[in-house]
This record gives C-alpha cells, structure tokens and sequence, in this order.
C-alpha cells in the first residue's frame, strides 16, 4: 500500500512555476486579450500623438474689413504667417461676424473699423477689435496670445520713414525667454511619453483584477485551493505574464515615440526600464486587491474603470499638475502615475539623474509596498 | 524550494476520516450544525441530503478548504485545522461543479496537476492517465470542448493523479447519463478494494445502495449514519405497498389517517409508512378493502426511509422558526 506523503510547507518554486505556465498557456489561447496587450498601446498612441494638439494652429479666422490699406493687408498677411490664423472668409459686417462665432463657423472675427487707416496716419492710435469664441480657452489661448507680437512686426516693416515716429518705442528692458526641454512646444514630446503609464495602469490593473476573478468565477479557485498551492504562489505567479506584457507595452510606446514622433531620448533608457517596472509592480498590486474585493469580472472592470479615471485626470497626463488646486493636487499625490509621469518625462525629455528621480521613486516604493500588504490581508486563503 | 516527501510518513490509520463536531456559520446560517463522522480504511461512504443541506460545506471543511467554527478531527490523521496543506497533498477533492480549465487541453489539465503535486515522473504519470481515460488520442483537445460525461471522467482522473488516499466526491454523476454513472461506480468500488476510501455526496438512491455506509444530512444537521439497513431499521418504519390505478387521491386521503405517517408514489405501486405498526396496519387494511386493492407488507426501502427523514427535518426546522 503506498504511504501517506508529507509534503514541504514553505513556498514552493516548483508549484509557483506550474501556476506561471498554466498562466502563460491561458494568455496564449487568449487572442482578444492579447491583441489588447498589442492593440492598446498602438491606437493610444495613434489618437493621442497624432489627434491630440494643446497649441492648435491654422484656426478659422473672418475679417471685417471696412478699410483697406497697405497697413491692414499688411496686419492680415502678419496673423496668416504667425500660423495660428487661417482667414477663411470676408464678411460684409458686425452682425455676420457674430453670427459666424455663434454657429461656431469661425474661431476669430478680427475687426477693422472705418478710417483705421486715415487714423493710423493722423497718429491716433486707432484699434483693431479681434473677436474670439473663448469657449475652450486652450483652442484660443495661444493664437490670443501671440497677437500684440504682430503689431510689432507690421509697425517695424510698413510704419517705416515719415511714419517711424508713430512705431512703438523700444521697451525700456527686455525679458528672455529660454524654452527648455522641449523648445518648439511640441505636444507629442510631452503627451507620448506620459501615455506609457496610462497603457500600463489601464491594461494591467484591468487584466490581472480580471485573471484573479476569473477563476472564482468559473469555480476553477476552489480547485487550485484544494490542491497543495499556497495563495502566494498563486498571487505571484499569476502576475508573472502581465510584467512580461508591461515590458513588452513599454517598449511598444518607447519604440513609437523614438522613431514615429521623434520624442528626445535625453536620459538613461535602464532608467526607464526600472521606472516602468517599479510602475508595473504598482499597477499589478492594484489589480490584485481589486480583485479580492470584486466578486465577478464585470465588477472588477468596475473597480478598474474607477481606479484608472483620477489617474488619467488628477496625474497631470491630460492637464498640468500645477494648474489643479490645492485638494486636487493632494488626490493626485496618493496616485501612482502621478509620480511615473514625473519619472518618465523627466528621464527622456530631461535626461534626469537617479538623485533627480527619488523623491517620486520612493513615494512609488511606498505605495506598492501598502497596496501590497492590503493585497495579501484580503486575499482569502480559505473560501471563507 | 520543495523537499522530497520525508522518508517517515505517517502509516495510515483506521479511520480515513474522523470528524467530531463541526460547526460551521455563514452570517446567521447555521450551514453545518454538530456533524460528526467516521469513514473507514477501503470504505465508499454516501453523504445524502438535499440541496442546501451542509453537504460540500463538511466536505470542505474536511479537506482543508474551510475553517470549522467549532469541532476537531483529523483526515488521515492530519489534523484538519493545523495541518490542512498536508491532507490537501493526499485527498482527491472534486468539486460539484467542473472545475478544470476549460481553455487549457486536456494534457495540459493533467499536467498541471502533476506539477502542483509535484510528481516525480509527470509525463509518465500523465501518459498513463490519458491512457486509462481512452484519451490519449484527443490529448491536445481543449477541455472545454468535452461533453458534461467526458468532463466527469477527466475530473476523476485528474483528482486520482496523485495517487491519493482518500478521495472526496461532491456529487460526481449530477448530470451524467446512466451507463456512464454505472462505469463510475464501478471505478470506485475497485478503488475502494484498494484500500482508497471514498466519501462520495450523491441524490441518487441507486447510488446511495452502492456504499458501504451512509449518512443523511439535513439543515446541517446529521441525522443518520451506518449501513442501509442501519439507516433504515434506525427510523422504525413499517412499510405496506398498495397496487392500483389512481391512487393520488387515495393517498391524500390515508395522509390524514392514525398511523400512517408518509405514502410515496411508485409507479402503479404507492408505499405508506409509519411508525405505529399497528395502527398502521388496520388504516391499510381497511383503504385496501373498501377501494378493492390488493395489499401486501414490503421492506421499508432506502428511499422511504430518506423521504421520511428529510419530512421530519423540515417539521422540526419549522417548529424551530
């Protein structure tokens, strides 16, 4: 008769290993799945690098032109050339111009009054009037903003000769403005790097919350508890495929963002890979005690769609940090990717160093650690 | 880093099973209320009793699975609180419901198994279970594409890979058509031969004859436990058999008569029961000559002696309320 068998009672790595397997088998017969490991990252990038513009250019523009002369062709050309206007209609006066703001036809009305010209010449200092439709204030903001600058250009190029007196006086001192790290403010060089973390926390946490309700779902939970495994080993080696996929969804962005949208890699690319993996090694906690709290799929993609939306808002990937008021910021401190963020911009655009990057390393450490330590407490052993 | 068993294992004891006192809550549901039990070496013990009766809730306790809230035992003399990893290593457990993964193949279900339990020589072992199942052609078919009584099959094997002592079964045949039921029982009693034990929860009657011993569990509570005739003869039942068409209305009527305490329906056949000998006797006797029917004394049988059983419980769990 064959004996009773007593078996090792510490983690096992042999039975961890097993749990990886099935896991890595399970993905791969999973192809809806693994095509949003691989879908995820490329369509975000697509939408967010290519639809996505803070500093919209080209923006419709009418002119109301009750005066013509050198000096307003001269002005309209100057709006055309700064980029952010683009004239796409004359209209014959204030009402229309009105009317074209509210049905949202154009951005911008500029304005130019009878005898501006005639004004100009008897050194008046007459106004041009540009009308904005300020709704989204980032859709006007800069095109605003680079308006009195025209003036300059038009009054040192045409208001020349007898004239040059009515051209404004060179300012008493100068300001210098040096535009670091990304000195063309292009958009993409701050929103693809930022979009690392937003895969990650969105894919990850959703995938391992639903891997782990999965099997309490489908009754196959009650029969890894049954067999020898210790929940430990099947907590880490469920994990184990979803850091091999958070690897694999880094280098996906960081490969789009190098060769597609010619992001400057200004830092150290082990630096990001640890940043990435400390970042991975969060999300994954989070996903697992969502899913000790969820009792099926559908409420542990509840719980993540939850989760994700303050970090994508509060994190300063879609709005700056610095812009939130003081609470929002103080909501935006407790999420993970408020510190990646920092990280990874700070290591590709700004080439930081390891002393640069602590203080949002640690508070990272800190996190994973608490979640984790929640994690195991719920993680029920027994069905109870 | 997992060690080789220990040279030293324990010799198996008598009792493969020996619980006392389990209790076990769930909020204010008193799910299991004092059950305890004893199953020999070799023996295939039935739990019956209806759904929602503690059954898979003892069973899990006793396997580990589960704390019990008061009570103490052993399961192969590991104690079931201290030492549930090491009963886990030697019991089979199969869930009520399928429980292996659908979208893995039926290789990879098997090899799995082996790798947890840490077999020495898996794939053989895995070969010789393919073999055994008459699977080893469709070896690399996914689980999930099994009908309910292949599944079965595969899930008996699976939870025998390890060679365990002890195998616990929550109803294994719900849902599988008769042929392959009987195979399964066959398999059994020729696992019991070799000294495994087996607890197996079924609703079957027919079933329920094939063990070796019985208990009867309802409201959590035990109400029953030896061999059948044990079970029967512990209720105090005499049983008369009256044969005849249309007997429901006949029935309705002796329900409401002295001595008899239950008639169930068989066929063209109606079984009437009750505790007052008798009492009993002269009620039938008297139905039976004024309807004209023929009347004979018959064996209280298992199912009158669980229907009665399960009649009382629900009577005293009212009283209760």
């Amino acid at each position: 008769m064959q004996p009773l068998i007593r078996q090792f009672d510490g983690f096992s790595l042999a039975r961890w290993w097993s749990i990886v397997l099935k896991e890595f088998l399970q993905l791969k017969r999973d192809r809806l799945t693994f095509g949003m490991i691989v879908g995820i990252p490329i369509m975000q990038m697509l939408l967010f690098g290519f639809a996505i513009n803070t500093d919209p250019k080209h923006l419709p523009t009418a002119v109301i032109a009750a005066d013509h002369s050198e000096f307003t062709r001269s002005y309209i050309a100057a709006m055309q050339n700064s980029s952010y206007f683009q004239i796409v209609a004359e209209l014959p006066n204030e009402e229309a111009g009105r009317a074209a703001l509210a049905q949202g036809k154009v951005q911008f009305v500029l304005n130019i009054p009878a005898g501006f010209t005639a004004q100009l010449l008897r050194g008046e200092r007459p106004s041009l009037l540009v009308e904005a439709d300020a709704t989204d204030p980032t859709a006007t903001g800069m095109a605003l903003a680079a308006l009195p600058q025209l003036v300059q250009s038009v009054a040192s190029k045409d208001v020349t000769g007898p004239l040059a007196a009515l051209a404004a006086k060179p300012q008493p001192f100068d300001v210098q403005v040096h535009r670091l790290y990304n000195p063309e403010g292009i958009s993409q060089y701050n929103v693809v790097p930022g979009l690392m973390g937003v895969v990650l926390s969105m894919t990850l946490v959703m995938m391992t919350g639903l891997a782990m309700t999965r099997e309490r779902e489908r009754g196959t939970m009650e029969n890894l508890l049954a067999t020898p495994v210790k929940p430990i080993e099947v907590m880490t080696g469920k994990i184990v495929p979803y850091i091999a996929i958070g690897l694999l969804q880094s280098t996906i962005i960081l490969l789009g963002a190098r060769f597609v949208f010619h992001v400057p890699f200004a830092g150290n690319l082990l630096a990001v890979y640890c940043a990435a993996l400390l970042f991975i090694a969060a999300s994954l906690t989070v996903g697992i005690t969502l899913s000790s709290f969820a009792r099926n799929q559908l409420q542990a993609m509840q719980l993540a769609v939850f989760y994700f939306l303050p970090n994508m808002l509060l994190s300063g990937f879609m709005f700056p940090f610095a812009g939130m008021p003081k609470w929002a910021q103080a909501l935006g401190n407790i999420l993970p990717l408020t510190y990646f963020n920092r990280l990874i911009r700070g290591i590709l655009l700004k080439g930081n160093s390891w002393p640069d990057l602590w203080p949002h390393i640690w508070p990272l450490l800190l996190f994973t650690a608490l979640v984790m330590t929640v994690a195991v407490k719920f993680y029920r052993k027994t069905l109870d | 880093m997992s060690l080789p068993p220990t040279a030293e294992a324990p010799s198996e004891p008598e009792f493969a099973i020996d619980v006392r006192g389990l209790h076990k809550r769930f909020g204010d549901k008193h799910v299991v209320n004092d059950v305890s039990l004893q199953v020999r070496r070799g023996e295939i013990f039935g739990f019956l009793g209806p759904n929602g009766s503690g059954k898979t809730t003892s069973i899990r306790m006793m396997c580990g699975l589960l704390t019990p809230d008061a009570g103490s035992g052993a399961c192969l003399g590991f104690d079931i609180v201290k030492e549930a990893n090491q009963i886990k290593r030697n019991v089979g457990y199969m869930t009520q419901k399928f429980s292996y993964w659908d979208d893995l193949t039926i290789r990879e279900n098997l090899d799995f198994v082996a790798r947890v339990y840490g077999m020495p020589n898996r794939k053989a072992a895995v070969d010789q279970a393919l073999e055994n199942l008459g699977l080893a052609s469709r070896a690399k078919q996914l689980t999930g594409s099994l009908s309910g009584g292949w599944k079965q099959r595969l899930a008996l094997a699976a939870c025998m890979l390890h060679a365990p002592r002890l195998l616990l079964l929550d109803e294994p045949t719900a849902g599988v058509d008769p042929t392959a039921r009987r195979d399964f029982w066959e398999q059994l009693h020729a696992l019991a031969a070799q000294g495994i034990s087996v607890l197996v929860s079924t609703h079957y009657m027919d079933e329920a004859e094939r063990c070796h011993k019985l208990a009867y569990i309802a409201y959590g509570k035990l109400l029953a436990q030896g061999t059948a005739a044990e079970v029967i003869a512990q209720q105090g039942l005499t049983t008369w058999a009256i044969h005849g068409d249309n007997l429901f209305a006949l029935s309705q009527q002796l329900r409401a008569m002295p001595g008899v305490d239950q008639t169930v329906a068989f066929g063209n056949a109606m079984h009437v029961s009750g505790t007052d000998a008798a009492q009993l006797e002269s009620t039938v006797q008297a139905a039976a000559t004024r309807h004209g029917l023929k009347l004979e004394p018959v064996e209280t049988s298992l199912e009158d002696a669980f229907i009665y059983m399960m009649k009382r419980s629900q009577d005293n769990f009212a009283e209760q309320l």
